[in-house]
This record gives C-alpha cells, structure tokens and sequence, in this order.
C-alpha cells in the first residue's frame, strides 16, 4: 500500500450507482472513491466475477480499504471465491432487492409469494431497455407468457418516494400482466451496511 | 412454403433430402416454427420414420442451438425460439412415435425446487429429454421434497432432475437429496441438478451425481447412466 492511499473504495453494480451517490453526499464520506460496473452484468451474472476482479486488480494498492457493492447476484458464488482470494468483503445477500430491502423483508416478501418480479428505482426507469430488451421481448414479444407466465405481481422497491417512477413501474406491471405492489425502502438497508465500514474509515 | 435466402425464395418441398434436413437446422436455429413443422411433414412424406427425423433433423439441429448458448453465441431469446421451433416439429412427431409403442429409454421426474418459479431451463431439458426417448414426469414449479419423492416412487423414475435459478432457492435441493435418504431411495436414480447459479462444485457438495450446465448436458448424462445400468 502507497502512503498516500486513499482509505475507500467501492466496487458497484450501476444500477445502484445513484443510490450509493446520494448515501455519500449524505453522510459526507468524501474518503470514499466509488467505482460502478456496466448494469447490464444483471443479465449477464457468468460475467460479474470478472468483471470486479479486473477493478480490484487495477486498483493495485492505491486503496487501504475495498469494499464489493454486489451481492451474488446469480454469480453462483463465483463473485465470492474472487473476493476471498483477495479478501475482499461484499454486501450480504443473494442480490440488489436483498440488500436494497433488507435481509428480513426480503425473506418475507419471497415467502408470500415466489411468483414477484422485483423493480428497483433504477429498473423502473430502465425498464424497456433491461426488461424488454434484456430479455430480447423488443423483438420476440410472443415470449412474455414464457418468461412471466409464473409470475404473480411486480413489487417495486423504491428507494425514493417518486409519483413518476410508481406512475410508469404501474405500467411496467400491467405490460407484464402481473398485479402491482409498492414498497418504500428508502436507502435505510443499504446506508445501514455502509456506514460501518465507511464511519470507521473516516480520516 | 417458401424461405427467402439471399433475395432468392426456398422452396422446402423442391430440396433433397440432404439439404431440407440443413435448412431444418437453420430454420431451428433462426427459430422458424412454421418452417420446421412443414419441413417434418415433409420428410415424413418421403418416408422418413419418425425417430429419424427427430434424431437427424430436430436433435441435431438443436444441439447446434446448444453449442453456441453453451459458448456465448445465442442467448435465453434464441434459445426460447429455436425449442418453439423444436416444440413445432415435435408435436407432429410425438403421436406417431407413441404409436410405435416403443418402451423409454429411462424414466425421469423433473421440476423446479420449492420457493422457485422458474422454468424455462426445466422445460427444455424436458424436450430434448423426451426427444432422446426417455418419458419425463414433469412437476412443475416450486415442488416440495415429498412430491419429488411421491413421483419418483410411483413412476419408479431412474432420474430426478431438479432446477432452480434463485441462490436462495438452490439449497433446497439438498434438502430432496436428504429426504431421499432418508427413505431409503437415494441409490435407486441418479439425481441430476442444474440451473444458472449452479456449478459442478454446488452439484459435488449437496450429493448430486451430475451438474448439467445445459440440457445437451443433461441428456448425455442420462443416456450414459441407462447405458451403464442396462
């Protein structure tokens, strides 16, 4: 490690890039350097490992501190035996609605029902781009009933309290032909995590 | 029917055979429904038996479909395509081989894990497992140990094939594996696992005898399990 390194930094997916923004302009961690990862990997999770290990690697010893803003998200595990070879810790969880809602409520909100198509902040408006287009339905609209006919309601979980964003994630739900339901997280769930490693890194 | 190739019309009727059964492989690939169902007719007018369509025309065709998801070519879209495509050619082929009144190769019970409702994984390794002769006994969607165990007791299955897609969920299949145990019928079928976050290592871990990375995977496995317990 260089003398001069910086004490934080955060390797994230993109599609909680505004959030993870907004939670360090809040608490003011300016030691904080944060690095996103394309959110396309979210349909792509074979690749994630990599994708972060290349980060890591190119972050060299600049940093006295890393931190991984993934969850598994369907890496299989793959983006943690990465992380343990460099002793690297991520956020717990299986994925982003996990750690965007909080462990608990997450558990529960599956448990009712294993038929939700979860929406974040970052979903709802990218929606027709990684929804639609992800899932090649842009092209091959006969394929919804294959993809969703499974599916019971969306549940969006928002991290801000936005009437547009509920407006179009409402849509987004009766496109799929699914029932709507809101959730307001907030940031709580993630901001909680962060802050106990970034408040104990503060210069 | 006609198929347009490079501004000029295909007529699938006009091709020999040799040629047909490529397009077909194409029309799979480029998931042509249509295409494929009027070709299957076809061969089967000039007397192809069914089982040699399926094998040459349909199999083939989609393990080509199976080369390049495996390697990164096509993706879930194309996939889904190519077995409606498949599913076209299959529903004429299907009648006429129960006819035949072969026996199956093997007996499988598939379905998707407790707490998962996805699918589309299951559903394709239960086509190209019907298309290689075996009879599947597809469960469904978030299907509890005591199901797994029901079917595969009363159709006396040889293989159990679970899927999930959720790391929440792929656990459970360890707890079917216990559950066979502790019934006494572990030994009796191999149990075959699969889905996107899963890995040979998860497979070795919860007791599982194969990790199919994709369903050509899968029906190679099966086939080698009934070879070697014939």
């Amino acid at each position: 490690m260089t003398p001069e390194a910086r004490p934080l930094l955060v390797i994230a997916c993109g599609a909680i890039a505004r959030e993870l923004v907004r939670i360090k302009r809040a608490n003011g961690w300016v030691h904080m350097d944060l690095q996103c990862l394309p959110p396309q990997l979210h349909n792509r999770p074979e690749q994630i490992s990599a994708a972060v290990e290349r980060v890591i690697e190119g972050a060299g010893n600049r940093y006295r501190k890393i931190f991984v803003a993934y969850g598994d998200c369907g890496s299989g595990g793959a983006l943690d035996t990465v992380l343990k070879k460099h002793g690297i810790e991520r956020l717990p969880g299986a994925h982003c609605y996990e750690f965007l809602a909080g462990s608990e409520a997450f558990r529960q909100l599956a448990a009712e029902e294993p038929g939700s198509f979860y929406l974040t902040d970052f979903l709802v408006a990218h929606f027709e781009r990684l929804v639609i287009g992800g899932l090649g339905l842009d092209l091959h609209p006969e394929l919804l009933p294959q993809y969703f006919r499974n599916y019971r309601r969306v549940v969006y979980l928002a991290q801000t309290e936005s009437r547009e964003l509920q407006a179009r994630a409402r849509e987004h739900a009766a496109f799929l032909g699914l029932d709507y339901e809101y959730r307001y997280c907030a940031d709580q769930p993630l901001t909680a995590r962060l802050s106990q490693l970034a408040e104990g890194l503060r210069p | 029917m006609s198929e347009e190739f490079n501004g000029e019309d295909i007529i699938l009727a006009e091709l020999p055979d040799e040629e047909l059964v490529a397009q077909m492989h194409d029309d799979l690939y480029d998931g042509m429904a249509d295409e494929i169902a009027e070709a299957t007719r076809i061969l089967l007018g000039r007397g192809w038996s069914a089982s040699r369509v399926l094998e040459e025309a349909l199999l083939a065709g989609m393990n080509i479909v199976g080369v390049d998801f495996r390697d990164g070519v096509l993706f879930v879209p194309e996939v889904l395509m190519s077995a409606n495509a498949m599913k076209a050619g299959m529903s004429i082929l299907k009648p006429i081989l129960a006819d035949t009144g072969a026996r199956p190769v093997g007996i499988m019970v598939v379905g998707t894990v407790k707490g998962d409702i996805h699918d589309i994984g299951k559903n394709l390794v239960g086509m190209m497992m019907e298309g290689a002769g075996f009879e599947v006994i597809d469960l469904g969607i978030n299907v509890e140990a005591a199901s797994y165990i029901e079917a595969m007791e009363k159709h006396q299955a040889n293989i159990l094939g679970m899927s999930a897609l959720l790391t929440t969920t792929m656990p459970y299949m360890k707890v079917v594996i216990d559950a066979m145990k502790e019934r006494g019928i572990r030994n009796d079928c191999i149990v075959m696992v699969g889905g996107a976050p899963l890995n040979d290592e998860f497979g070795k871990a919860i007791g599982a005898d194969v990790y199919c990375r994709d369903a050509a995977t899968a029906v190679e496995a099966a086939k080698q399990f009934m070879a070697r317990s014939a």
